[in-house]
C-alpha cells in the first residue's frame, strides 16, 4: 500500500514542517486527512452513498474547493464550517495527500441511459473534464465513478444557481439542459456510474 | 491466543522491552513479528481501540498489536436511534472485527481483568497475559448506579438504557412496538459529561417519529437533570414541525421536556419513576440514561481520577497517571473534544501516530482533530455539528471560527442531504475503524 510507504518519511519531517500561522498548528498532510476519513473513507475512498471520494481528486481542485468552502463562495451543509479550521497550507497538504490515493471507484449501479450519457459527456463536459472526468491532471473534480448521489447534489446546485463553478461550466450545463432536459442528467449520472 | 502462545509472547517481549528504551535508532520498517518487535496491546474494540489498531498497523506495519475485545461482534451505537425509530434494521450496526485482522492485528476475543503498569502487562479472564510496551486502552463508558436509587445492571436488563447498542436496544424497541396508543415513554438523559451529547435528543426525535405513524395519542415525558442539551434549538425546532411541540413551553404534541429535575429513584415494579423534585411518575416504556464514568478497566487499572474519568496527555493520550499507557475514547478527558464516535475515531489516529513515533525513538507528531456528529430529527430531516481542534500551549483546543451547528433557519433541500451525509457518516466511518 502506498500510504505505509509515504508515512513513514512523513512521521520522520511532520515535526519539521511546523508552521506557526496555521490553524491546525502545523500538522502533516497525512495527520491532516487521517482527520477527513470518518466521512470520505480511508485515505478518501469513500463508502458512500453521498460522501464524496477524495482518493486520486487533483490537488488543485481539492485546495481550490476548500477555499472556496471556507470562504463562502461555495455553500454546502457541513464542508464551509469545517474548512473554516484550516488555512492554505493545509490544504494544499491535503491536497498533496489526497492526489497521491489511487482514485476510489464507486460500487454502485448505473441505470439505463449511460450510453447516451456518453455522448452527452463528450459533447459538454470532456473539454474540462478528461477522462470521463477520471484524469486528475485536468485539476477538475471527478465524475467518473464518484458517488452518484453527490454528482447529482452539485448538478443541482449549478443548475439553481446554488453553486457558481465558473460560467463556462453553467453555460455548458444549461445549454444540454434546455435541449435534453431532465433526462439529460439522469444521462450523465447514468454514464459517471456505469465508469468501473 | 492459547496460553502457550502468549508465554512465548512473554519471553521474547522482555528482550524487546529492554530494547526499545536503548532504540533510538530503529527502523520502522524491520521486518519480522516474533523477533524483537515491538508490542502495543490495544484494550476495547469499538471506535477508539479498533482505530488505533488499524492505523498502527497502516503507519508500521512491523509494530504486533493485540487488540482485546469482550464482544465476538460490536454494535455500533451510532445510529441505534434509528432502530428505536424502527427506519433501521440491527445487522447494519453489527462489526464483524475480520477487517481489523485483515490488517494484521490479531484480535483476542476476551475480557481484560488488569494492566500492571511495573510489568507492562495486560491480563484477562481467560488467564492469559499479554506484555506490551504500550497499552492502550479504549474501554468506553460505564454507569454510575449508585445515583438512581432501584436503578441498576440487572434492573437495566428489563428497562433498558440502551446506552450501548445491542440486546438492550432491541429490548427497548420491543417494548415500544408492544406498548399501547395512548402510553407514556419516560426518558432519562443523564447529567454530563457523557457519550454522545446529542444522543438523547435524537432518541426523542426516532421515539416520537414512530410514535407520530403508529401510536399518535401516546406521549414521551423526558426529566434532564440538566438547564439545556445538545444541539437544543435545532432539536425543538425539529420537534415544533414534526411532532407538535412548542418551545416556549418545552411541551406539546408527542413531547413534554422537564429541564433541571432528573430521576433519581426507580421502582421496578410498578415501573415509575421519582424525580428530583419529588414528582412520581408511571411510564408503559421507561428508558433510564444513567450517569457515566470511564469503563471499568480504567478504573482497576487506576488510569480514573476523583471524577471517574482518565486524564491524558493531548498530543500523545498518555496517560498522565501511568507511562507507556494510553487512553483514548469516550473514556478520556480530552475537552473540548467532545464523548463521541467521530472524536473517539480522531484521538485513535493521533494516538497511532504517537505510539508508532514513540516506539520508533521519535517525537510524537503534531497532532490535528476533527469532530463531526449527525442526527436525524426525522426522514429527511438530518442535523450536524462539527468542530476542527488543534494542540497549543500543551492543550487540546478549538480553532476559533471553525466548526458549529446546522444553520438553524429550515432548509428541506439541505436537511434532505445532511441526512444522506448522515448515512455517509455511517458506513465510512464503520469501515474506516473496523474496515
Amino acid at each position: 500500500m502506498k500510504h505505509v510507504k509515504t508515512l513513514g518519511t512523513a512521521l520522520i519531517f511532520g515535526s519539521l514542517a511546523f508552521s506557526g500561522a496555521s490553524l491546525a498548528g502545523g500538522a502533516s498532510g497525512e495527520a491532516l486527512s487521517y482527520t477527513c476519513a470518518g466521512c470520505h473513507g480511508t485515505n478518501g475512498a469513500s463508502t458512500g452513498p453521498a460522501s464524496p471520494s477524495l482518493a486520486g481528486m487533483s490537488a488543485v481542485y481539492l485546495a481550490d474547493s476548500m477555499r472556496a468552502f471556507k470562504s463562502g463562495e461555495r455553500e454546502s451543509t457541513i464542508m464551509m464550517r469545517i474548512a473554516k479550521g484550516y488555512d492554505d497550507d493545509d490544504f494544499d497538504k491535503m491536497g498533496a495527500f489526497f492526489e497521491k490515493q489511487t482514485m476510489h471507484i464507486a460500487d454502485q449501479s448505473a441505470g439505463g441511459m449511460a450510453g447516451k450519457g456518453e455522448k452527452l459527456h463528450e459533447k459538454y463536459c470532456d473539454k474540462c473534464h478528461a477522462e470521463s472526468g477520471m484524469d486528475p491532471e485536468d485539476e477538475a473534480g471527478q465524475l467518473g465513478g464518484q458517488w452518484t448521489a453527490y454528482t447529482e447534489y452539485q448538478l443541482q446546485d449549478v443548475m439553481d444557481g446554488t453553486r457558481d463553478p465558473g460560467k463556462k461550466m453553467t453555460k455548458a450545463l444549461k445549454k444540454m439542459h434546455k435541449k435534453e432536459g431532465d433526462a439529460g442528467i439522469q444521462a450523465l449520472l447514468d454514464y459517471y456510474a456505469s465508469k468501473k | 491466543m492459547s496460553n502457550k502462545f502468549s508465554r512465548r509472547n512473554f519471553v521474547k517481549a522482555g528482550a524487546a522491552v529492554g530494547a526499545a528504551s536503548l532504540a533510538a535508532g530503529f527502523s520502522p520498517f524491520a521486518i519480522g513479528g516474533a523477533h524483537g518487535s515491538k508490542k502495543v496491546v490495544v484494550v476495547g474494540g469499538g471506535v477508539g481501540g479498533a482505530t488505533a489498531a488499524k492505523y498502527i498497523k497502516m503507519m508500521d506495519s512491523s509494530i504486533d498489536v493485540t487488540l482485546i475485545e469482550a464482544n465476538k461482534d460490536y454494535y455500533t451505537c451510532f445510529l441505534s436511534n434509528e432502530v428505536l425509530g424502527g427506519d433501521r434494521q440491527m445487522n447494519t450496526l453489527k462489526i464483524s472485527y475480520a477487517g481489523l485482522k485483515g490488517h494484521g492485528v490479531k484480535v483476542v476475543n476476551d475480557i481484560v481483568t488488569g494492566i500492571d503498569s511495573g510489568k507492562q502487562m495486560v491480563k484477562t479472564r481467560g488467564g492469559d497475559s499479554f506484555k506490551y510496551d504500550r497499552c492502550i486502552v479504549s474501554p468506553g463508558v460505564d454507569f454510575k448506579w449508585e445515583l438512581i436509587d432501584g436503578y441498576d445492571a440487572s434492573v437495566a436488563e428489563n428497562t433498558p438504557h440502551a446506552w450501548k447498542a445491542g440486546p438492550q436496544t432491541v429490548t427497548l424497541r420491543k417494548q415500544l412496538e408492544s406498548m399501547r396508543d395512548g402510553g407514556t415513554v419516560i426518558i432519562a438523559p443523564p447529567p454530563n459529561p457523557f457519550r454522545c451529547p446529542p444522543g438523547p435528543g435524537e432518541r426523542i426525535s426516532q421515539i416520537a417519529h414512530y410514535l407520530k405513524n403508529n401510536k399518535p395519542k401516546s406521549k414521551i415525558l423526558a426529566f434532564d437533570p440538566k438547564k439545556g442539551f445538545s444541539k437544543k434549538g435545532l432539536f425543538v425546532d425539529g420537534w415544533a414541525r414534526h411532532y407538535g411541540f412548542d418551545a416556549g413551553s418545552m411541551s406539546g404534541g408527542l413531547i413534554d421536556y422537564t429541564l433541571q429535575d432528573g430521576v433519581v429513584a426507580y421502582d421496578a415494579r410498578t415501573k415509575t419513576v421519582t424525580t428530583k423534585s419529588g414528582n412520581k411518575i408511571k411510564g408503559d416504556v421507561v428508558n433510564i440514561i444513567p450517569a457515566q464514568k470511564a469503563g471499568a478497566i480504567a478504573a482497576a487499572a487506576g488510569l480514573t481520577n476523583a471524577k471517574g474519568w482518565c486524564p491524558i496527555k493531548g498530543n500523545t493520550f498518555e496517560s498522565t497517571q501511568h507511562k507507556n499507557i494510553h487512553v483514548i475514547g469516550d473514556a478520556a478527558i480530552a475537552s473540548p473534544l467532545p464523548k463521541s464516535g467521530y472524536a473517539a475515531n480522531s484521538e485513535g489516529k493521533v494516538c497511532a501516530a504517537a505510539v508508532v513515533a514513540l516506539l520508533n525513538g521519535k517525537e510524537a507528531p503534531h497532532p490535528t482533530y476533527v469532530n463531526t456528529c449527525y442526527s436525524i430529527i426525522a426522514p429527511n430531516d438530518g442535523i450536524s455539528v462539527a468542530m476542527v481542534y488543534n494542540f497549543v500551549d500543551g492543550k487540546i483546543g478549538k480553532v476559533k471560527g471553525s466548526g458549529g451547528l446546522t444553520p438553524k433557519a429550515f432548509d428541506a433541500k439541505a436537511r434532505a442531504r445532511e441526512q444522506q451525509y448522515a448515512y455517509s457518516w455511517f458506513e465510512n466511518i464503520k469501515a474506516d475503524s473496523w474496515g
